[in-house]
């Protein structure tokens, strides 16, 4: 956890060295009370103390008092500064952690993971942090202030007993910690089980009720919900059991205290008799202080746990180093719009077989090239490898001639347009949604994204919406259909003006019709940008200046569509299968 | 006496703002009997507290009157021996009631947690298109969590502070009535400060929790579309919003922190006060002969023990303030508007013959976009229909509204001659089978996923249905078969889960059958084979087909052209590409060059 404090900034530090002196100056303050505690009763007790006197100590304790309540208010301005401070950096900083993250890391932690780390993790540090400033500090602090004051008033049998107290609670906290500890690691992987089921219902509503599956999700929800619940009422039935030991200790003493003094006075000489019975009330409210303070460390160690492991929760994405590393190329290149793979491999991590295996071509500026192939044939994976979401295991794949792993990221991007299998739009409006992000070449105007809307021949319906381009749209895009959800990220692409579109398999939501008058106007609208096309059409790719045939990973055939008709056997049983004879004659 | 109705006015202006903390009261109904066992526990145990500074005043009596003739020590004795009973049995009672509560608390939050996973469930899709998802989950997680935790330390501290308050009012005036009015005047000065800081924090934590639900709401989505951001080098701008907000959050963090803070302080600072009141007046009282030392020691701890419930008032308010704001939160979404409730429907069919009518049905998602106009169609039984037209005609809307996902705005849809409406939707979804352009798996075995709820399936079954759709072999080379668990790390392109979704809608093998773009992702010779098995399960069933490849609905009986949410030609294949109209242009677009 303490790894964490290193995302403090020298500001933070000064305030909380400023938190720390306070704290002390506070515990200091709190401390003088007793005394002056002790001089009202002296006064109270012997005969003749004017009372002017007693108000005297009065006042002076009330200012005292006073004192203590200006620091702790600013200790809690400031601690709740810091720690609302911490957790806002580290949210950033897991924010930005993740968006460098490639697809191979976010998988490893899972997405619901990443988001309870950023949100619900957070707060446990924050919150102890929030505490912690006021009382880690506070409470050795005063434990040995006081016991510093109980040495000249104690006598050993009073000592004894405090100390027996303080032993008997530090076992009582440790037993506890030693069985709960684990325990609350467990709790925040169950909820994030808990998170996981119920995005995962929120995410397929229709298909769970068109399955009338609801009770299936509820009885799966149920068992994780038992599992935490279990879980929690463990850790926190046991840490239940500490407060009344406490308040028992704390009872104990005064009684234990008193008891023993009444033996001690008893015995005692009569000149010492008054000086013991004060000496005894001060005693108490000191022994009072020792075991507050240890109370107050109990707090935290209730914190602290979960806490900690919220804090190991947060370190591991902090400390996961993204696989893909950048490049320092910046883009700058007398190639324009070139792919070419040379001899690429790729398998998963782990994996035993090759997903492409071996795949070469060169796409030049202003060329259409198509896969084809069945699915898992590693068509898509082809389109992954050329913005990175992956690396090549083998073989080289370079961009305008120059190795994809050399490019500086961004620059990287900004050559392509890549559009993906399924349309992924964000909260916000048509327009935010198509002139997402970042091209390098400034920011796009009203007229580029109207025109990338018309491009992507989604112009006719985003005219007929209320708002037109101003129009929200809902998480994930689910206010439209499937097809206007694809045509809006082609738009997003097109709106990008790049070197090299990627279409990943783009074009199957969408109807024939839109399908050719899309990539009929792309092709006019933006011609000399290179297109590696990803397709299961063999009406959306029968232009095409290349064909690659896949199977397996392997190319099985490669060149036009005439030329495969003839010479690919896998080609022509594709074709077949979605024209007549007539039609491919045609 | 004085702090209870200010007390009971401050809660109910807190609950007045949220409306949350009346619904979490009567969501508590069934906890009443447990919780007033641990309040009985919480009062009696205070007011063995209250009691036991009586008898240690009694004791320090007991010794100061000693202090010079000899102490009696047979009644220090009886004394120490009962306070021993006293603190004994406040032990006990404090450890049962910990235990009591903490049950409760727990089943509390279990159950509000499984209330919101059911209510995902009975809630109209249209909900969800004005949310996100991250809030929800939000809700489940970081709202139910701040209920919990601040429940548990509020109820029972209010309660037993309360009692002790009260009690330690009754045994104060009972010693001595100047005494007690000084001691009370001093701490209503606390009590008024603490109500103004409740008012102004009560704001400040509505608000975190707010920004709370809306970071998650951001972080969900950007995580989830993280490489297209990337990609389109988003990151800039993905960023700036969440700064915003992160700075949003941490604005209203570091208030309600810092405000609720403040209590405690304050209180310690009110038993000073009244510390040294008592001890003023005490002298005064005691110097004029009126009252014994023994008065002001039980005093002094009177004080203690008397702002002690004060400051635990004041926390149980910050953490109520904290309950509020978020039971609010849960209950906002418990509450929403369900899908009616259709106990009382008794028609039911069991099974169909599958006659499908559409009776001038007409719907919009938003009453001012209506998308399908007036649609009549009838589908005989047995027949495969075929719905095409270009995105956005409205085909998905048809799907949406035939299983009832959303309800009509006129007209009617009939099955066998019944209204759909007159029919429970579980009894419609009984009757589909579908498989949509979207797939959804989630993290279980394949086995679990395709067999989906339903019991009774065989492993012989479910290795026919995967053969059938041609996964069975993929399946086998995975390392576990069908229990391979599928979940982010899985590599299962599109297609492939497509297939598994088709697999799954053979399962459940339902008397009638829509696919809806089913299979666009997965390659048409696959496809050739599945639509043979198709064919075979469709045989005798309606089913409804919507598909952008034609290829695919070449063969169906009725194929229904829609344009602008109207039937603008339907037919066979061959009858519309006869008459050349709108069908023919669809068609013959995929041959021409692009």
């Amino acid at each position: 956890m303490l790894k964490l404090f290193k995302h403090f900034k020298s500001r933070e530090w000064c305030m909380i060295a400023a938190c720390l002196i306070l704290v002390v100056a506070q515990v200091w303050l709190d401390l003088r009370l007793p005394d002056y505690m002790t001089d009202i009763t002296r006064l109270v007790q012997t005969e003749g103390s004017e009372m002017a006197q007693v108000l005297r100590a009065g006042g002076k304790m009330l200012l005292c008092a006073l004192g203590s309540l200006g620091t702790a208010v600013l200790t809690g301005f400031l601690a709740s500064r810091i720690a609302a401070a911490l957790s806002m950096r580290l949210r950033s900083q897991l924010y930005h952690r993740v968006q460098s993250f490639s697809m191979e890391e976010i998988h490893g932690f899972s997405t619901a993971s990443l988001i309870t780390r950023s949100t619900n993790d957070i707060t446990q540090i924050q919150m102890l942090v929030a505490m912690g400033l006021q009382l880690i500090v506070k409470a050795p602090i005063m434990a040995v202030m006081a016991i510093g004051k109980i040495q000249s008033k104690g006598c050993f049998e009073w000592s004894m007993l405090t100390t027996g107290a303080v032993v008997f609670l530090v076992a009582a906290i440790g037993c506890v910690m030693a069985y709960v500890l684990p325990k609350f690691k467990q709790i925040q992987k169950l909820t994030d089980n808990i998170n996981r089921i119920a995005r995962e219902n929120l995410s397929g509503l229709r298909v769970v009720r068109a399955y009338n599956a609801e009770g299936f999700q509820e009885a799966k929800f149920a068992e994780a919900n038992d599992a935490l619940t279990t879980t929690q009422l463990k850790a926190q039935r046991t840490m239940v059991t500490l407060f009344p030991t406490m308040n028992l200790v704390m009872n104990g003493i005064s009684l234990g205290v008193y008891w023993i003094g009444a033996y001690l006075i008893d015995a005692a000489a009569l000149t010492e008799k008054l000086t013991l019975f004060s000496n005894m009330v001060v005693f108490t409210s000191y022994a009072m202080q020792v075991i507050m303070s240890f109370v107050m460390l109990c707090m935290i160690f209730v914190m602290v746990p979960r806490a900690a492991v919220s804090a190991k929760r947060i370190n591991e994405v902090l400390d996961t180093q993204p696989k893909i590393i950048d490049g320092s190329f910046r883009g700058e290149t007398e190639l324009q719009g070139q792919v070419e793979f040379r001899h690429v491999s790729f398998r998963y991590p782990d994996a035993e077989e090759d997903v492409l295996h071996d795949i070469s071509f060169t796409a030049k500026k202003g060329e259409t090239v198509a896969f084809i192939g069945a699915t898992g044939s590693g068509k898509s994976t082809v389109a992954n490898l050329i913005p990175r979401f992956y690396d090549a295991t083998e073989g080289q794949v370079l961009v305008d001639g120059v190795d994809v792993r050399e490019y500086d990221q961004k620059a990287l991007h900004n050559k392509l347009g890549y559009v993906s299998q399924k349309a992924v739009l964000f909260a916000g409006t048509v327009a935010s949604n198509v002139a997402l992000g970042d091209n390098g070449k400034g920011p796009a105007t009203e007229e580029d994204i109207q025109k990338a809307i018309e491009i992507a021949q989604a112009g006719e319906f985003v005219n007929a919406l209320p708002e037109k381009t101003g129009s929200h749209v809902a998480q994930g895009g689910v206010n439209f259909s499937g097809g206007q959800k694809q045509r809006l990220s082609i738009a997003r692409a097109v709106c990008r003006k790049p070197e090299i579109y990627i279409f990943d398999d783009s074009f199957s939501a969408l109807d024939y019709k839109t399908d050719r008058q899309l990539r009929a106007v792309l092709k006019q609208e933006t011609a000399g940008v290179t297109s590696i096309l990803i397709a299961q059409r063999i009406g959306t790719i029968l232009n095409a200046d290349q064909i690659i045939v896949l199977e397996d990973g392997q190319v099985v055939g490669h060149g036009t569509h005439q030329e495969l008709i003839r010479s690919c056997p896998v080609y022509r049983e594709i074709a077949e299968s979605q024209l007549s004879k007539e039609e491919l004659g045609a | 006496m004085s702090m209870h109705p200010n007390r009971n006015k401050n809660a109910d202006r807190a609950s007045l703002r949220s409306g949350g903390m009346r619904s979490l009261l009567r969501f508590t109904r069934p906890y009443y009997a447990p919780v007033l066992i641990a309040t009985l526990c919480a009062a009696i145990s205070s007011v063995l507290s209250i009691l036991g500074p009586d008898r240690l005043s009694d004791l320090t009596n007991c010794i100061t009157e000693g202090i010079l003739t000899g102490i009696d020590m047979d009644r220090v004795l009886t004394i120490c021996l009962t306070l021993v009973a006293f603190y004994g049995s406040s032990f006990l009672l404090g450890l049962v009631q910990g235990q009591v509560n903490t049950r409760v608390n727990m089943s509390l939050s279990k159950n509000l947690r499984a209330a919101i996973s059911e209510k995902i469930n009975r809630l109209p899709i249209d909900y969800y298109n004005k949310t996100t998802f991250g809030d929800i989950l939000s809700r489940i997680t970081n709202d139910v969590d701040t209920i919990s935790e601040t429940v548990q330390r509020s109820v029972t501290n209010l309660v037993s502070a309360v009692t002790l308050l009260l009690g330690c009012l009754f045994m104060m005036f009972k010693t001595n009535w100047t005494m007690a009015v000084t001691a009370i005047v001093a701490s209503l000065l606390g009590f008024l400060l603490m109500s103004v800081l409740m008012g102004r924090s009560q704001k400040y934590f509505r608000a975190r929790q707010e920004w709370l639900g809306k970071i998650n709401g951001h972080i969900e989505e950007a995580y989830t579309g993280q490489h297209i951001i990337k990609l389109y080098n988003g990151e800039a701008e993905a960023s700036a919003q969440f700064e915003e907000l992160n700075r949003k959050l941490y604005e209203s963090n570091w208030k309600s922190q810092f405000l609720s803070g403040l209590m405690q302080p304050i209180m310690g600072f009110v038993g000073n006060l009244g510390y040294v009141s008592v001890c003023v007046v005490g002298a005064a009282l005691v110097m004029n002969r009126q009252i014994t030392f023994g008065v002001i020691v039980a005093f002094m701890v009177y004080v203690r023990l008397f702002t002690n419930p004060l400051s635990q008032i004041a926390q149980s308010m910050t953490s109520l303030q904290q309950t509020a704001a978020a039971s609010g939160r849960v209950f906002e979404f418990l509450e929403a508007k369900e899908l009616e409730d259709e106990s009382h429907k008794t028609k039911r069919l069991e099974t169909t013959k599958g006659r499908v009518e559409f009776d001038h049905v007409k719907f919009g998602y938003t009453p001012d976009k209506i998308i399908i106009h007036d649609f009549t169609e009838t589908v005989e039984p047995g027949r495969k229909v075929a719905i095409v037209g270009p995105t956005g005609a409205g085909k998905t809307t048809l799907v949406n509204l035939l299983m009832r996902f959303y309800e009509l705005d006129g007209g009617e849809i009939r099955i066998d001659g019944i209204p759909t409406t007159e029919l429970t939707r579980e009894n419609i979804h009984d009757l589909f089978g579908m498989v949509l352009q979207d797939t959804w798996l989630f993290e279980g075995t394949i086995r679990e996923n395709v067999v989906y709820g339903k019991e009774g399936i065989s492993d012989q079954r479910l290795k026919e249905v995967c053969k059938a759709v041609g996964m069975h072999h993929f399946i086998k080379t995975l390392p576990k078969g069908y229990d391979t668990v599928i979940d982010d790390k899985t590599n299962l392109s599109e297609g492939q889960k497509q297939l598994l979704t088709i697999a799954r809608a053979m399962i459940e093998n339902a008397p009638m059958l829509i696919l809806d773009e089913a299979t666009s992702s997965v390659d048409t010779r696959t496809e050739v084979l599945i639509q043979k098995a198709m064919d075979e399960l469709t045989r005798g069933r309606t089913s409804f087909v919507i598909a952008h490849r034609l290829s695919t609905i070449k063969n169906a009986d009725l194929i229904l052209v829609l344009k602008d949410g109207d039937v603008v030609e339907s037919g066979t294949h061959q009858e519309l590409l006869a008459q050349n109209g709108f069908y023919a242009e669809l068609y013959n677009s995929q041959f021409q060059n692009g």
